[in-house]
């Protein structure tokens, strides 16, 4: 018998000795479905990020996204950017700092990137979380990993209230095979007594631009 | 070596019983603030229960569909009997790609088998990179919790650990540079590794996905830039759909962390076209896990999800640390898995090591009863070393109060008897040192004499 059949008899044997676990009628799904927020959820989705030492910058249109990335580039002393595909041209700042548009896939070429620029798939307001789906505006998952700052452009139509909904609107993207990403702040430890610091192996600074369109 | 002998040694250790006390008692704290925010928590805990426990009920059927979901998407599937098979598996696997290293992702599963070990004896050489685990590996240590593992080490000591190791004397012992330090050490190992090795927190069967959930981007870096990637799985970790992964993300990261999300939460399926690993291997691992699902009461522990919380509220964990447990899974869980794991040839101590409190229950986010759980395997163990001829002490004690008290004068003989050894025995209204076999009693508390005047003779005499 192979390694696989023998697992398989052995759990069969195991339900077929004891009675079912519990006799629950299906799982209780009688937790929120949908977490609104007593506030609007962009604040909500701001403070929150804002809990994880992360940077949170808030933007009125898309061109002042690239003023806020000229900025945080020209503090961060950031020269090269490595841009996820999807982002629209109007976010890139017209100087001082060059945006790589295809960062060449290889960990070594992403080591030398000052930082990278994505969009989401979408943001969760009740626990200020990012998520990535290596679809076009998250970019490859390299590239938000390696570089030492992470800038993300959140427009506010993207957040939702809590985690139902955003596992929600991701099933296609799973379905398709996508690797999903959940970003809350920058990478973090609590390894030594207990004392949070940021910045460990992904990247050591995350800075959210926050575009508010009309709501 | 059993619990108590273990403990005494833990219990001596001035500096370790206070870095352990501030340290879970802040877990304790934190966590408790993050599930007061959520209204809904009761009905969450509850779907978590249920979904692990639907999960459980077909499980055969699960693994099933998680294997055919995890090959279709590229992934190829492994079963392993036991640790020593899923070691050689991912021995062969390294072996045959000439592979020499590996990055390791945090992992209890693989710590549970001994895969370093394993992979050391076969020619490979597997680095930690979670940096508690890093301490643990550098230190030759073992770990003392399930989420930071590294809890018993200050900052002084982790410091000249890595002085010794790898980092220049000018280091300081700041949190942050510390971390920095690791930072610099491993950053080359990512860039550069071609073998990552991961355990998972969930698997989800309907999309044959993996889920790992950590904070410092190590889990990341191991399971994306690597060319092979590797995947130690306990069987229990499936759950059956994508949607469930919205009850378990809620639950885990409040329960452990007392995060409302832990910094990275990564899923991946099978093999993507142009990001991450080219081959991706899944070793699925009973190791003892069947022996708990045959268990109608112990298969609850199987729900666990490895948050931790039943460490940091046990009022027994959080005064002896993890090693008194003796093994990877400390704390009342580990009380619970380890006996079961091993049809009770290692851990028969452990069961004993908990005052019943409750506790550990109460904060479980899957609502494991493990008090419950902690009895009946008491009861199981006194049946085992009966069978394997050892007696107890209790044994004895209990045989003698069956006899004085299966009749009224035997009793009240025994009475007189207990009082007269208390007179004896008894110092400033306490006994602090029992004669005989009953000195084991007393040998970690004192003992309250017999009462001057029995019940009976004070109703009668109240009645005059």
């Amino acid at each position: 018998m192979t390694a696989r059949e023998v697992v398989l008899e052995r759990v069969r044997a195991a339900l077929a000795s004891a009675s079912p676990a519990n006799s629950h009628e299906g799982v209780p799904r009688s937790y929120r479905q949908q977490h609104e927020a007593s506030t609007d959820r962009a604040s909500l989705f701001a403070d929150r990020v804002s809990d994880y030492r992360a940077t949170i910058h808030r933007v009125g249109s898309a061109g002042e996204v690239a003023a806020a990335i000229a900025g945080v580039s020209q503090i961060e002393g950031i020269r090269e950017l490595g841009v996820a595909p999807g982002v629209p041209e109007e976010w890139l700042p017209a100087s001082n700092v060059a945006a790589v548009r295809c960062p060449d896939p290889s960990a070594a070429s992403a080591n030398r990137l000052g930082g990278a620029l994505t969009g989401c798939a979408l943001a969760i307001a009740e626990t200020g979380t990012i998520a990535l789906d290596g679809g076009a505006l998250s970019g490859r998952r390299m590239l938000t990993l390696i570089p030492d700052l992470h800038l993300c452009v959140v427009a506010s139509d993207q957040i939702v209230g809590g985690l139902p909904e955003a596992i929600g609107a991701l099933r296609p993207a799973v379905a398709n095979g996508m690797p999903i990403t959940f970003v809350s702040g920058p990478s973090a430890t609590s390894d030594i007594e207990l004392h949070r610091v940021e910045g460990v192996h992904g990247p050591r600074r995350l800075h959210v631009i926050l575009l508010r369109g009309d709501e | 070596m059993s619990f108590p002998q273990r403990a005494a040694s833990a219990l001596a250790d001035e500096q370790l019983r206070r870095n352990l006390g501030n340290a879970t008692a802040t877990i304790t704290q934190r966590r408790a603030e993050a599930v007061a925010e959520l209204p809904d928590w009761s009905q969450l805990r509850a779907a978590g229960a249920a979904i692990k426990d639907q999960t459980l009920n077909e499980l055969d059927q699960e693994l099933l569909r998680f294997e055919a979901n995890a090959e279709a998407a590229g992934a190829k599937v492994h079963w392993a009997r036991d640790g020593d098979e899923a070691c050689r598996i991912v021995a062969e696997l390294m072996h045959a790609r000439k592979a020499k290293s590996a990055i390791k992702v945090k992992s209890l599963t693989t710590d549970e088998i001994g895969l370093n070990n394993a992979l050391q004896e076969a020619g490979i050489e597997a680095v930690e990179t979670d940096l508690a685990e890093l301490i643990v590996q550098l230190g030759n240590d073992s770990q003392s919790h399930i989420l930071v593992p590294a809890i018993h080490r200050n900052r002084s000591q982790i410091r000249e650990l890595f002085v010794r190791s790898f980092a220049g004397p000018e280091l300081t012992d700041d949190p942050a540079d510390l971390a920095e330090a690791a930072r610099l050490f491993l950053r080359k190992r990512f860039l550069e590794a071609g073998v990552g090795i991961s355990g998972a927190n969930f698997g989800i069967a309907e999309t044959g996905s993996v889920c790992v959930v950590e904070s410092e981007g190590n889990g990341r870096m191991c399971t994306t830039l690597p060319e092979l990637l590797i995947t130690v799985m306990g069987i229990e970790k499936l759950i059956p759909s994508w949607r469930d992964l919205e009850v378990f993300m809620q639950l885990l990261p409040r329960s452990a962390t007392g995060e409302r999300m832990s910094p990275y939460t990564t899923v991946w399926t099978g093999v993507h076209a142009d990001d991450g690993p080219k081959e991706f291997h899944i070793v699925l691992l009973d190791n003892g896990r069947t022996d708990v699902l045959a268990n109608e009461v112990g298969r609850q522990a199987l729900r666990c999800i490895r948050c931790s919380a039943c460490l940091n509220v046990c009022p027994v964990y959080s005064r002896t640390g993890g090693h008194a447990y003796g093994s990877i899974y400390p704390g009342p869980i580990g009380a619970i898995l380890v006996p079961q794991l091993s049809r009770l040839e290692t851990g028969r101590s452990l069961p004993f090591a908990s005052t019943l409190c409750g506790a550990c229950e109460d904060v479980c986010p899957v609502k494991i009863e493990i008090p419950r759980i902690l009895v009946e395997l008491r009861a199981e163990v006194v049946r085992y070393e009966r069978e394997h001829g050892q007696q107890r002490a209790e044994r004895g004690a209990m045989r003698g109060i069956k006899v004085v008290f299966a009749g009224r004068r035997r009793y009240e003989a025994g009475q007189r008897a207990g009082r007269i050894a208390g007179r004896l025995f008894s110092r400033r209204g306490k006994i602090d040192r029992a004669p005989g076999p009953l000195r084991a009693w007393t040998a970690s508390r004192s003992m309250k004499p017999v009462a001057a005047e029995t019940f009976r003779r004070w109703w009668r005499r109240r009645e005059r």
